[in-house]
């Protein structure tokens, strides 16, 4: 790409120069410009196939018939495709497998859902507070936040064990819920407080001055305006409960039926005798949802952080 | 919730009023709020709570935990917690397995944080000069490594890099010995033959899986530098490389310290991956994180050896959270 990028500058140069030259350079121009666009097109493609590999070895391993995925020469694509590794997920009749993979779809959405509400809903509120009001200890609770957001969970999860054993909530989703509530707090405030400062005030105060009660402001101004923050933060937090590791394996003991689908899944891979092929399909299974996920905000994702780290 | 977002309009309230005869009440408590400007103290009471109870009072819990002998036997209740001074950390520092986990865990951020930011940065580039259709592909394919979970994502590079079936093994035991070295690859175990080829696993997985954050960070970077900046160097003949390290750089420097300082922190800390790849069955595969982990929850458990840990790292965490937080403040972020 560099060497490319060179020879063009060097051949445009002297077209504008010399006009009798100027066929010949254009010619030479227009290819060397050709060759820059073939070169990084096909470094674009290189690195887009290259990333896309594990996950199209993924599908492709959860389709193949275990006689192929075990094979001295492994084929890219299935030879026979089946459904028969997802099927067996499904019905969780698998070796390694502890229910059908429906039960771990709903643990996790449940603890999903109810992260983005209490989060969103808790998160909105400061926002508020930092971004509407000048007060005493202001600046304090940002930084408070900033640093808590970093204070990694193998840190913590050696008192949350014992503080959650204490109240009898290992082993329940209700647990894994507040834990993963408080720990998108710090980035879905800083997110919001975003948001919510570039809500005009006059708007407010004008709703105010025509006699608008405060939760009549709330609903009809404010919150419209924030709604495309609080999608941003909920999507956040959704992906931060759905992919959780540390404090669910911490959590979840010996009750299956409790299992999110990350545990479910490094159970599944650890038991002995568990097959490729339904890991990948159950894998897959999870994955999938978590891309559509992400492709359908793809605009949002880095929005937050290069707005702050602009800001300047 | 109603009555936290009261204080919002102000003075107004108290003309309007609200229906029902319990308005007093409400004004009352309003007047109160107002008077002694509580309401931005009542709004953020319910996520400061949240935080204090969820993550900073563990931290203190940790803390003292680590100045105990909180273990086995204090569970049981066979023998009474006692406060043991520096005891903790005094076994800890002189655990040669402590040492070996931290170097891993150091050495592992020196190298793939770089690998990360370079691989991000040059992606970031690519995409903006590629043509639409083009960077639109590209980034999809980004999106999705970013996208899968990192368990999935754990569990398949264990699945490609897999002594029985895998793919790579299988790769390079048909190459000539000339370019891959003498060893037989051939079910070579990438997992549990030790911490540099479990941890070169871990290295790819990380940053296929973090690359997409940079390049996408840099590239809404690049879009906020005016095109004449470039052209304009450009017509000075200045090459790629340098136009990148004395135009581009210097302007994105705010957004690489923050990458620089978040990738530390995640490369520093990665426990998801190593627990799935390196596991808690290799003793010499382990990273600080999977070191404190076993210490605190493999029988007999020490919470308090766990505790001394855990301090240490948060500690460890938490100087290189202050250069993010300075870097944050010195950006104007808290205005």
């Amino acid at each position: 790409m560099t060497s490319a990028d060179v020879r063009t500058s060097a051949g445009t140069a002297p077209a504008a120069v010399s006009p009798r030259s100027r066929n010949k350079a254009a010619t030479r121009a227009r290819s060397a410009k050709r060759a820059k666009a073939v070169g990084l097109n096909g470094f674009g493609l290189l690195i887009a196939l290259a990333t896309l590999f594990p996950i199209f070895w993924m599908i492709s391993t959860a389709f193949k018939p275990s006689q192929e995925i075990y094979s001295l020469n492994p084929d890219l694509l299935p030879a026979h495709p089946m459904l028969g590794n997802f099927r067996q997920v499904i019905s969780g009749n698998v070796t390694g497998g502890i229910g059908p993979v429906w039960l771990f779809f709903r643990n996790s959405l449940a603890v999903a859902l109810a992260t983005v509400l209490i989060s969103s809903l808790l998160a909105l509120l400061a926002a508020v507070a930092v971004a509407r009001f000048r007060f005493r200890l202001r600046s304090t609770f940002l930084i408070l936040l900033l640093i808590v957001q970093m204070i990694p969970g193998q840190a913590l999860i050696i008192a949350l064990f014992l503080d959650f054993k204490a109240l009898n909530l290992l082993d329940t989703l209700t647990g894994l819920i507040i834990v993963y509530s408080a720990q998108a707090l710090p980035v879905t405030i800083w997110m919001l407080r975003n948001f919510v400062a570039t809500v005009p005030k006059d708007l407010e105060e004008a709703a105010a001055i025509d006699g608008a009660s405060a939760p009549k402001i709330f609903w009809r101004i404010l919150f419209p305006l924030v709604a495309p923050g609080l999608v941003a933060t909920s999507i956040f937090a959704f992906i931060t409960a759905y992919n959780e590791y540390i404090v669910a394996l911490t959590f979840l003991g010996q009750t299956h039926s409790d299992y999110t689908l990350p545990i479910y899944l490094t159970y599944f891979f650890g038991e002995h005798g568990a097959e490729w092929g339904p890991i990948m399909a159950a894998s897959t299974m999870y994955t999938i949802p978590a891309m559509i996920f992400f492709l359908l905000v793809r605009r949002r994702l880095v929005g937050g952080l290069v707005a702050g780290a602009l800001k300047a | 919730m109603a009555d936290a977002i009261q204080p919002l309009a102000g003075p107004r309230q108290s003309q309007q009023g609200g229906p029902g005869g319990w308005t007093p009440m409400r004004t009352r408590l309003g007047a109160f709020v107002r008077r002694h400007k509580l309401a931005p103290y009542l709004l953020l009471l319910p996520a400061l709570a949240g935080i204090a109870l969820v993550l900073l009072w563990p931290l203190i819990q940790v803390a003292i935990y680590s100045f105990q002998n909180y273990g086995l036997p204090q569970i049981t209740g066979a023998l009474p917690t006692q406060w043991v001074g520096f005891a903790n950390f005094s076994t800890t520092l002189h655990d040669p397995l402590f040492w070996l986990s931290l170097r891993i865990s150091v050495l592992f951020a020196v190298v793939v944080v770089p690998l990360t930011l370079i691989v991000g940065t040059v992606v970031g580039l690519m995409l903006n000069r590629l043509g639409r259709k083009m960077s639109i592909f590209v980034s999809t394919a980004a999106l999705l490594a970013w996208a899968t979970p990192p368990v999935s994502a754990s569990v398949l590079f264990y699945w490609i890099f897999s002594p029985d079936g895998g793919l790579v093994d299988w790769a390079l035991s048909r190459m000539p010995h000339w370019l891959v070295g003498s060893t037989d690859w051939a079910q070579y175990n990438w997992a549990t033959t030790g911490a540099l080829p479990a941890y070169t696993l871990i290295a790819l997985l990380v940053i296929w899986q973090s690359f997409p954050f940079i390049a996408v960070t840099v590239l809404a970077g690049l879009k906020t530098i005016p095109a004449e900046l470039n052209e304009a160097a450009r017509v000075d003949g200045a090459s790629p490389w340098r136009i990148y390290w004395r135009v581009t750089f210097p302007l994105l420097k705010p957004i690489y310290l923050v990458l620089l300082l978040l990738s530390v922190i995640w490369d520093f800390n990665i426990f998801t991956q190593s627990d799935i790849i390196a596991s808690l069955s290799n003793l010499n595969e382990y990273n600080l994180s999977l070191y404190i982990y076993d210490k605190a929850f493999t029988f007999p458990p020490s919470y308090s050896l766990g505790g001394a840990l855990a301090l240490i790292f948060a500690v460890i965490l938490l100087v290189i959270t202050f250069g993010y937080v300075r870097a944050w403040i010195r950006q104007g972020a808290l205005q």
